[in-house]
């Protein structure tokens, strides 16, 4: 590997990703944007374990990614059944629609 | 010149020859469809335009490129232009890890440059150690070419069509995984050459023997992955006009049926290697070479042949599937029977402490 | 040469990225999705893990994303609606997402600036499956198809119209 430190400036991508996700979860108001977001702060971390796989030599870390991912894969399915029974119910995706809780 | 440039060099060469050979056979299949459907219905098949109509597919090209080109006024314009582009760059990324042929060395020919000379070389663009694993991949990008092109269009044909089509298309793509695993197990590996090297000898180490269960669903999941009939619903003409690419017209409807046909020819060169004992020849007396040529090309070409013949049979008897007996298959009857076949060998190889 | 490849891919995905969480209609944020999720992939390939490279295109940009485009198709999903958020709430959005960035950065610099590579790091395929059924994640492993289970059961009641 000609520039080992990549390694490292892979953990600040992962941060980036992370940092991007978050904005996104806070800045967009479509609900599934908003979950399209949340897989992305879920890849920063995933592309953290695997950095820090590889510079520790062992192979636990990445076993985590693949949980990670089943996890990822379990909460996108069920988050989008309950998108679409959002909505049936409102006919809006808008995030500020669905108040019912507030207050 | 560096090793480095060298392995350039030859990787660039072989990138021409696959994709130069596969455009070419693309225009071939097109014709020998048409002809060996047409003798099946007891009729002729394109026979004016050239000897045998040979040049049919020169003159369909020339059409398409002539045609006007339409879209949609309400079509999303970049996604429509992406779609078919995304099509076939999917169904050529997986030819970069099929090998088309045996291994051979080149013959020390005067004008070639020394260091090209005996050199071993096989058609294999990237020999890599998850190849399978990449194809499953690329199987499963290739889905979004279809889900672009129902989108894009914006129209209730389209749509509908594109959804069929991909779902349709990631059902059967378990299955298709699953049918492999065993084959993985007996090879332990992920490589295609390792699995190809695994059926050396006579003809039943073939793995269509040993592993029946798992070419049938292979052969039935590809046969769903490349939207053939029977499984040809997302195309159903009579059912919802021509699916997700109702419409495209000209040079992207010829692109997306470039991507189909490559696809085609993909899933029968992985037949013939993965079950096919691909350029054994299945008799272990017969000599590598006969005069500097090596024969493996020989028996690799005709099982290919042989398999893109089955698929056009199979296209020319049956009638097609329902949407909802289509899924049903998939999920309630490939998908268990691959699981199933995989616990018996699974078991068998635990129990049998037999590696391979 | 793979140094190059890391920073090409990575700009790639932080500028698709960008595009996810910028863009107004959701199925370009969807596609865009997808190519970070690709680029992530060439870049967990050139750390070193195949098989997790392989996953994370099979699993994550042919499965989740499909997922995902399915639900925004069906529901018809066209332009966002464009008025802004009420009430200085984008600002403090901004704010509470910069300083979680900034206190990670900090955690990272200060704590791990001295991440190199291990020597000898074998991701092969047969080396993660010994790692994955050995009696440490076996348990796990079990557990997650489980939890799949679960997700499925959950999905298909949540979304149908009568139960």
């Amino acid at each position: 590997m000609e520039n080992p430190a990549f390694v490292h400036h892979a953990v600040l991508l992962s941060l980036v990703l992370f940092g991007l996700g978050t904005l996104g979860v806070f800045l967009r108001r479509n609900v599934i944007t908003v979950l399209m977001c949340v897989e992305l702060m879920l890849n920063g971390v995933n592309l953290a374990f695997v950095a820090f796989s590889r510079a520790h030599g062992t192979l636990d870390a990445q076993v985590l990614v693949f949980f990670v991912m089943v996890v990822a894969a379990a909460e996108a399915a069920v988050g989008l059944a309950i998108v679409i029974a959002l909505h049936r119910h409102k006919d809006t995706l808008d995030l500020d629609a669905f108040n019912l809780m507030k207050g | 010149m560096t090793p480095f440039t060298q392995d350039l060099l030859i990787a660039v060469v072989k990138i021409a020859v696959v994709i130069g050979t596969l455009l070419g056979a693309f225009s071939l299949m097109t014709w020998i469809e048409r002809r060996t459907l047409a003798f099946m219905q007891y009729r002729l098949g394109p026979n004016r335009t050239g000897p045998f109509g040979l040049f049919q597919p020169i003159a369909d090209g020339i059409k398409l490129f002539f045609k006007e080109e339409v879209m949609p006024a309400a079509a999303d314009k970049w996604t429509f232009l992406a779609a078919p582009v995304v099509a076939v760059a999917t169904a050529l990324l997986a030819t970069a890890v099929i090998p088309y042929g045996p291994p051979f060395s080149l013959p020390g020919w005067s004008w070639l440059p020394e260091w090209l000379q005996g050199r071993d070389v096989q058609i294999l663009i990237a020999d890599l150690e998850v190849g399978l694993l990449f194809i499953f991949a690329v199987t499963a990008l290739g889905v979004y070419g279809l889900v672009l092109a129902g989108w894009a269009a914006n129209s209730k044909y389209s749509l509908l069509g594109g959804l069929r089509s991909s779902a349709q298309m990631f059902s059967y793509e378990l299955a298709l995984g699953l049918s492999w695993v065993t084959l993985i197990m007996a090879a332990q590996s992920f490589r295609i050459n390792d699995i190809v090297a695994g059926q050396a000898g006579w003809f039943w180490n073939w793995n269509v023997v040993l592993h029946f269960p798992a070419f049938l669903v292979y052969f039935l999941a590809a046969s769903a992955e490349v939207a053939r009939i029977p499984f040809d619903l997302p195309e159903g003409e009579s059912e919802i006009v021509a699916g997700f690419h109702t419409e495209y017209s000209s040079m992207r409807f010829a692109l997306i049926q470039m991507g189909e046909y490559i696809n085609l020819i993909t899933v029968a060169v992985l037949a013939t290697n993965l079950f096919l004992g691909g350029w054994n020849s299945g008799i272990p007396g017969i000599p590598e070479t006969l005069l500097g040529f090596p024969l493996g090309f020989l028996w690799w070409g005709a099982k290919v042949a042989f398999v893109l013949f089955v698929f056009i049979w199979l296209r020319g008897t049956l009638p097609r599937f329902r949407y909802d007996q289509l899924m049903q298959f998939g999920w309630k009857v490939l998908i268990p029977a691959a699981a199933v076949w995989v616990m018996i060998f699974a078991g068998w190889v635990a129990l049998a402490g037999r590696g391979g | 040469m793979d140094a190059v490849l890391f920073y090409v891919f990575a700009a790639l995905a932080v500028a698709s990225a960008v595009v996810v969480i910028a863009q107004r209609n959701a199925i370009y944020s969807a596609f865009a999705l997808v190519v970070t999720l690709c680029s992530l992939a060439v870049i967990f390939a050139l750390l070193g893990s195949p098989f997790i490279a392989a996953l994370q295109v099979i699993v994550y940009a042919g499965a989740i994303m499909v997922l995902f485009l399915f639900v925004l198709m069906l529901l018809n999903v066209r332009r966002e609606e464009d008025h802004p958020a009420a009430g200085g709430r984008t600002l403090r959005g901004v704010g509470l997402a910069l300083v979680t960035l900034l206190v990670l950065q900090a955690g990272t610099v200060l704590l791990r600036s001295d991440l190199r590579p291990a020597a000898e790091f074998d991701a092969s395929t047969v080396e993660m499956a010994e790692t994955l059924f050995s009696p440490q994640f076996l348990y796990a492993f079990e557990a997650t198809s489980i939890l799949i289970l679960a997700a499925l059961v959950g999905a298909v009641v949540l979304a149908k119209k009568e139960l």
